[in-house]
Formats: C-alpha cells, sequence, structure tokens
C-alpha cells in the first residue's frame, strides 16, 4: 500500500508541483519550438513520454548494475548521454519497421529528443536522488506527462495568442515566453499539494 | 575588424546565442537566480565551448561525416566531466549552487550548435575564438538576466544589499521561476524593439524550430534526405 502511495506521489510531484519545463526549466528548446501547432506539440509529447520511460529504465539499470560496481559513475554524464542517443536511434528504426503510421506521427521528432535536455535531466536526477528502478521509471513517466501537459497546454494559448494585436516587439518569442511566465505562476500553486 | 575580433563581436552582439538566436534557455532560466550563479555558469560553459570548439576544428578532418554527432557528443561530454569535477573540487559552493546544470551543459544547444555550424568546417584557432566570442556573449547575457532577478527578487546584486535599508520591498517571484521567463520576456522584447528601430524586420523566433543546424540535431527534412 504505502509503496503504491508513493509511486503515486511520485507522479504527481513530477508531473505537476515540481513541473520540467516550467519550474525546472528543463527542455525549453523544443518547448518554445514545437509549440506552434497542437498537433505536432502533442506527437512530441508522446515520443517524450516513450523515450524519457524508456531511457530512465536503460539509465538506472546500467547504473546500478554497471557503473557502481565499477566504481566508474563519474562517467554517468557520459555514459548517460550516449545510451540516450543510441536509444532514441534505435527506437526510431524499430518504430519505422514495425509500424509505419506511429513512424510517420512521431518520427520527425524523435532525432530532436536527444538534445533535449530533459532526457539527460531525468536520468541524472533519478540517479542523484537515490531512486531504485521502479521508482526511477514512475519518475520519468510522471516528467514527460508534465513535459506533455505543459507543451500542449501552451500550444493551446499560442494558437490563440497569435491572432491578437499584440504590440509588435512583443510578437514572437517575448509573447510566447510572457505567456510560459503565467502558465509557470499557476503551476506553482500545485506546490499546496503536497 | 581583425578576424578574430569579428568573431567576438559577432558571438556577443550580432549572433548573441542568448538574445538573438535563443539557444540554450535551460541554463538561461534556471541558474540565474543570481548574479554569482550566472557567471559561474556562464564561465564554465565558456570554458567547455573554447575547449570544445579547439579540439573538434582540430579532428574535424579525421571523423567521418556520419557519425560526426556522435563523436562531438562524446568530446562534449569528456569536456564537460572534466569541469564538473573542477568545480567540485575547487569551488565547491557554486557547484552545488549549480547542480544538475553543470552535467547538462552537455545538452546546451550552443555548443553542438557551434560545433556543427563552426568548428567543423573552420580553422583550429579561429574556432577556439568563436567559441571565446559565443561564450562572452551567454555569459553577459546570463550575467544580465541573473543580475536583475536578483536585484528585483532579492534587492542585492552579487550580494551587496541595495533596498538602501528596506526603502523598497523585493517582490521574491523574481527569483522563483516565473520571474525567469518574465525577465527574459522582456529582454527579448526589448531586442525586438532595437531591431524595429535600425528598420530590420527580423524577429526574435525562438527556439530550436527555425535552426535545426544551430541546435546540432538534424532537421527531419535533410534527415529523410540523408537516408535516401
Amino acid at each position: 500500500m504505502s509503496s503504491q502511495t508513493s509511486l503515486i506521489l511520485i507522479i504527481i510531484s513530477t508531473a505537476l508541483v515540481n513541473n520540467v519545463v516550467l519550474i525546472q526549466f528543463l527542455g525549453i528548446c523544443s518547448f518554445l519550438g514545437v509549440s506552434k501547432q497542437m498537433k505536432a506539440s502533442l506527437s512530441l509529447g508522446c515520443a517524450v513520454i516513450f523515450v524519457i520511460t524508456l531511457s530512465s529504465a536503460v539509465a538506472s539499470l546500467l547504473y546500478t548494475y554497471v557503473l557502481v560496481p565499477l566504481e566508474l559513475t563519474y562517467l554517468k554524464t557520459i555514459v548517460f548521454i550516449l545510451v540516450i542517443a543510441a536509444l532514441v536511434q534505435v527506437v526510431e528504426m524499430f518504430i519505422k519497421k514495425t509500424s509505419p503510421a506511429i513512424y510517420n506521427a512521431l518520427g520527425i521528432y524523435l532525432p530532436l529528443i536527444t538534445t533535449n535536455c530533459a532526457v539527460l535531466g531525468v536520468a541524472l536526477t533519478n540517479v542523484q536522488d537515490g531512486l531504485n528502478f521502479i521508482q526511477s521509471v514512475t519518475a520519468g513517466f510522471g516528467t514527460a506527462v508534465g513535459f506533455t501537459i505543459a507543451i500542449v497546454l501552451l500550444a493551446g494559448i499560442r494558437s490563440r495568442i497569435d491572432e491578437e494585436a499584440i504590440p509588435k516587439p512583443f510578437r514572437g518569442a517575448p509573447m510566447v515566453l510572457l505567456s510560459a511566465a503565467l502558465m509557470s505562476i499557476a503551476f506553482m500553486g500545485f506546490s499546496g499539494i503536497l | 575588424m581583425k578576424p578574430w575580433a569579428e568573431r567576438i563581436y559577432n558571438g556577443v552582439i550580432r549572433e548573441n546565442p542568448t538574445l538573438v538566436l535563443m539557444l540554450g534557455m535551460c541554463p538561461t532560466l534556471a541558474v540565474t537566480t543570481s548574479a554569482m550563479n550566472a557567471l559561474g555558469m556562464g564561465v564554465s560553459t565558456m570554458v567547455v565551448l573554447i575547449m570544445s570548439n579547439l579540439v573538434i576544428s582540430l579532428v574535424r578532418k579525421i571523423i567521418p561525416d556520419q557519425v560526426r554527432l556522435p563523436a562531438y557528443i562524446v568530446i562534449v561530454a569528456s569536456l564537460v566531466t572534466v569541469v564538473e569535477l573542477l568545480m567540485e573540487a575547487f569551488v565547491p559552493v557554486l557547484y552545488s549552487a549549480l547542480g544538475i546544470y553543470i552535467p547538462l551543459i552537455v545538452v546546451n544547444c550552443i555548443i553542438l550548435g557551434r560545433a556543427e555550424a563552426y568548428a567543423s568546417k573552420n580553422p583550429p584557432l579561429m574556432s577556439a575564438f568563436d567559441g571565446l566570442g559565443m561564450g562572452l556573449g551567454f555569459t553577459a547575457a546570463l550575467v544580465v538576466i541573473g543580475a536583475l532577478r536578483e536585484l528585483l527578487g532579492s534587492g542585492t546584486v552579487f550580494g551587496m544589499d541595495v533596498t538602501l535599508n528596506g526603502v523598497w520591498e523585493p517582490v521574491a517571484i523574481f527569483v522563483k521561476a516565473p520571474g525567469a521567463f518574465l525577465i527574459l520576456a522582456f529582454l527579448v522584447a526589448i531586442m525586438n524593439a532595437c531591431h524595429i528601430k535600425n528598420r530590420s524586420d527580423k524577429l526574435v523566433e525562438g527556439g530550436c524550430d527555425g535552426h535545426c543546424a544551430a541546435c546540432g540535431s538534424p532537421c527531419p527534412d535533410k534527415k529523410e534526405e540523408a537516408a535516401k
């Protein structure tokens, strides 16, 4: 019972309270770049959920069973980034072979994810916090869901503000950043939950 | 202007990575809660950037084209690990303040972007100067943001109290997450206003979508071309 509650707590804490984009500022590049259209943001969100969950699982196993016994933990940054890059490649090839429909929907976003700092960030945070395998996977999943929520919400806001008469200097990036600021204030409200 | 000075001007003003190209946003927003943290982050990124540009430029003719991105990532990750260990040893306070954002220098778009856009095509010395220019531009932008947030949010600049013994009250939200977005939004808007004044229509667009090459990750359409 208690372990189940703690897993739910991890999901709420990673997805809402410590939202990866709006509170921890990871994955801002794709958050600002891909949020122009709702459909694209949703696809990217799904791809991110898939990759982050998988990569936190692999990174956790690798850290516990390879790096710690060999006393090579200081190499974690190099190992994790290589694993993530390789993983994204493998996932891409696998999806391309098995299901062209999903590939067409997600495929073009997968390479973007390699340089998404949220993926590496989650893997490193999990290790730093000393989470076990199941907790790491849960935290990865929760973080990615948080990313998807944020980017889809921002895409919704952007589709509205594009039609408004915004002062010229604020058009483009500044308006998006202002929207993100307001969203961030809203998400700070979640800190009362835990 | 001398070519090396031109690289530095380019990095600091014309193609300022943070305020013009909108690259490397994560550390820009995350660690700028104080001017000192911003300076620490800026300098450590600059060191990695100069070294990685230099190394990548030196080995640019040896690395086969197909595996160049993984090779760059390994080079950058090794350099970041070195910087991380040095910081842990010599500036432990800064190390714990910056936390996870030090290893995340690896995925800073600016570094892979410069490797791909400049260092892979130019001689070592010029690449190092390009790294220096970009690094200085990044550091300058970070320190400006950090100082503003610290001033408005905690009433201090570089740790010195400037509230004039409590004449005005700092607004804590500026050192919290939303403040980062707010300050950056206004800075970019100011940059935009300058561009409009100079009759340049180029507004800062932001994100990696328009700058796939700059971001280091292959463009979706380019990738498809490469697959053919």
